[in-house]
């Protein structure tokens, strides 16, 4: 931005006007969907647009789906214990895709000791099964605005 | 998790109760509430195995017969499930209940790119009769039944089932498996889906009629309330559901030519028994009711044997908590205490660490022994139906069975089962019903020990079984092997009489048994069927 003293209140519009954009997919073949709709119902409630991938996703669908849908998030909810190799292979695949600034959250059945090795990868929130849903909200939203912060600063 | 909710005054006390499926509980019940409901001993009660068999469907309930165990077991290859089988069979178990990966539930062989990471995962990983031959190997399949928990390629296991009983020298007639094989609740709660609708039902119609003429001793297809309701059905809802399933699959079979009395007694179900305990109580008395009910007034069954609601109750996933996980153990000691006060046929019950883990064998074997001290300990062979009159248990069975009837006109209103599965009416209102729930247990308005009260510190974190990858690379070694050792042409052939007889409409499952004996694949067989029926659309979620 070149832009002057207006930067703030195009900044402030832009947040405004843009409501939060979370795509929540399930990859791999597990069926078990429970968790990803109720947290789709929490996060529509909290004022976002959730676009739901529905089930047996590919990592490569999920990206190309964040890429068209543009996304401001990808949350990902496995009850595999597949969670260590598929946020990899997606960390992997949506830098390829030049998608990198999105931010990617998980949930489903996740050990704590596993929290770490998921944020080193990059994933901004981690909700093992029983996050109270105003957690989840506010991680969304304070890691969204946060980035859009540094986008215009 | 199923709690009821509670409204309390200032002092604490409570001043109502409902339950899930919408019922006010009174503090106290009479002969008055009988009269307001129009209960009738003859007609809603009658004698432990009279129609409509609410008490019970056999007139000696337990004492002729207890219940049978069944804990769900597998994981790993094929020889660690036949380990395992042999172990709790040891312990006095009478029944196996397989579980298999997800790449065999979705009919993808051990090495396809869509395996990958899952295999051998959360079940046995089948890639052909090979591993079926290591499962069952020196289990006496003439005695032991064995539960197939599997839906959308159920044809092709209990075409392999055949097969393996077969290469063992047992006569199909004499052996008897229950694949879950129930297709529409996969697609409202579970996900194991595959093909549309139609054809998916279309197989499940094969799998009955083969049944029928070639495996008499086989439970063709277990509907499933249960997995219904761990998506977020109410206990109401997941009866109805389930006995409009059943009538699906019923519909499926009649066209082509059979008397529904020669088919409709091998149905069983699966529901859950998480919850308030008198709901539940109430739920199975009523359910096995208006089943009897809906097969002699809608479909004219004459035999009453086939009126006989046949049942696995149990499970109560939902219910178990993390936080303090050795509560479950006592979670499930009353979950299977209500489904014995209910005279289940079949229970079986989630491990105390299935919350957090794959069972092991020590916590398999405590479920187990929980379901032994019931029957062998404190007296439930003693008596049948052991809260009949009262006021409280037979008021309730009426006001569930007039729920179930409402949420069966419910889906009448939007044209029947199938179409409010294939648009996704069902499973709009479950998640929402789910959303609802969470929102409770959340709030702190329906409560759960250890959760939300009677809290303390951090709650078990989760261990998932070990995944190394060794077993998958084991699984698709032997899988090569078989691919490079089996009959080529012998293998080919029968794709090829499955894949004509596939597109021409026919029964598929006696060309789904040539082919498992040919060791064709899981993935190959089911090749066919997606190329020929397609995949289903699922529908959109809100």
């Amino acid at each position: 931005m070149d832009a002057v003293s207006s930067t703030d209140t195009v900044k402030e519009a832009a947040l405004a006007a843009k409501n939060i954009r979370i795509l929540i997919a399930k990859p791999g073949l597990d069926g078990h969907d429970r968790g990803a709709k109720v947290v789709a119902h929490a996060l529509m409630e909290a004022g976002m647009e959730v676009i739901y991938t529905g089930l047996h996703q590919t990592v490569d669908q999920i990206v190309s789906t964040a890429l068209q849908e543009d996304v401001d998030v990808i949350g990902l909810s496995i009850m595999s214990g597949a969670h260590i190799p598929i946020i990899e292979k997606l960390v992997k695949k949506a830098r390829e895709a030049g998608i990198d600034d999105k931010m990617i959250v998980v949930g489903g059945v996740i050990p704590i000791r596993d929290i770490p090795r998921l944020k080193e990868l990059g994933v901004r929130g981690v909700f093992p099964g029983g996050t109270p849903f105003a957690e989840i909200v506010s991680v969304i939203r304070e890691n969204v605005e946060r980035g859009q912060e540094e986008k215009w600063a | 998790m199923g709690v009821a909710k509670y409204t309390k005054d200032a002092k604490g006390r409570i001043t109502d109760v409902t339950l899930q499926s919408g019922i006010h509980v009174k503090p106290f019940y009479g002969p008055e509430d009988l009269e307001r409901v129009g209960f009738s001993y003859e007609k809603d009660l009658a004698d432990p195995g009279v129609y409509p068999f609410t008490r019970a469907i056999h007139r000696q309930g337990y004492r002729s017969r207890a219940w049978t165990t069944r804990q769900y077991t597998g994981f790993g290859t094929s020889y660690e499930t036949n380990e395992r089988f042999k172990l709790m069979i040891s312990h006095g178990q009478t029944g196996l209940n397989v579980a298999f990966d997800l790449p065999t539930q979705m009919g993808y062989d051990s090495d396809d790119p869509m395996a990958e990471g899952e295999v051998g995962r959360v079940g046995m990983a089948v890639d052909s009769l090979r591993d079926f031959e290591v499962a069952f190997k020196d289990i006496n399949l003439a005695e032991i039944g064995s539960g197939l928990t599997i839906n959308a390629v159920a044809s092709i296991m209990l075409a392999m089932y055949q097969a393996v009983a077969e290469k063992y020298g047992y006569d199909a007639k004499v052996i008897s498996a229950t694949p879950q094989n129930d297709i529409l609740k996969e697609m409202i709660g579970r996900g194991a889906w595959i093909f549309p609708v139609e054809p998916a039902v279309k197989l499940i119609g094969d799998t009955i009629e083969y049944s029928m003429t070639t495996m008499p001793r086989t439970n063709p297809v277990s509907v499933c309330g249960y997995h219904i309701r761990e998506s977020g059905a109410t206990p109401a809802q997941e009866i109805a559901y389930a006995i409009l399933i059943a009538n699906a699959y019923i519909d499926n079979v009649l066209p082509r030519g059979y008397d529904v009395d020669e088919f409709v007694g091998r149905f069983s179900f699966n529901f859950n028994v998480f919850g308030n305990i008198w709901e539940q109580v109430a739920k199975f008395r009523a359910a096995r009711k208006l089943w009897a009910r809906n097969l002699k007034e809608k479909y004219g069954v004459k035999k009453e044997a086939n009126m006989f609601l046949r049942g696995l109750f149990g499970g109560g996933g939902f219910g178990l908590t993390k936080a303090q996980p050795e509560n479950n153990i006592m979670r499930g000691a009353y979950y299977a205490l209500s489904a014995a006060l209910a005279g289940a046929q079949t229970i079986a019950l989630c491990s105390y660490d299935e919350a957090y883990t794959i069972p092991t064998p020590h916590s398999a074997v405590i479920s187990l022994r929980t379901l032994q001290l019931l029957m062998d300990e404190i007296g439930l062979r003693d008596t049948v139906d052991p809260l009949a009159g009262s006021y409280f248990i037979e008021t309730l069975t009426k006001e569930m069975e007039g729920k179930i009837e409402e949420e069966m006109a419910n889906i009448g209103k939007v044209g029947g089962i199938i179409p409010a599965v294939a648009t996704g009416y069902i499973q709009k209102l479950v998640s929402r019903q789910a959303y609802a729930f969470e929102k409770g247990i959340q709030s702190g308005e329906l409560l759960k020990v250890g959760v939300n009260i009677h809290t303390e510190g951090e709650s078990k974190d989760v261990e998932l079984h070990e995944y190394t990858g060794e077993t998958a690379e084991r699984q698709i070694e032997e899988l090569k092997r078989v691919r490079r050792e089996r009959d080529q042409r012998e293998t080919t052939r029968t794709l090829l009489d499955l894949e004509k007889a596939t597109r021409a409409g026919k029964n598929v499952m006696p060309y789904l048994v040539d082919c498992c004996k040919a060791y064709a694949t899981v993935g190959e067989m089911t090749k066919i069927f997606r190329d020929i029926y397609g995949e289903f659309k699922e529908p959109g979620l809100f």
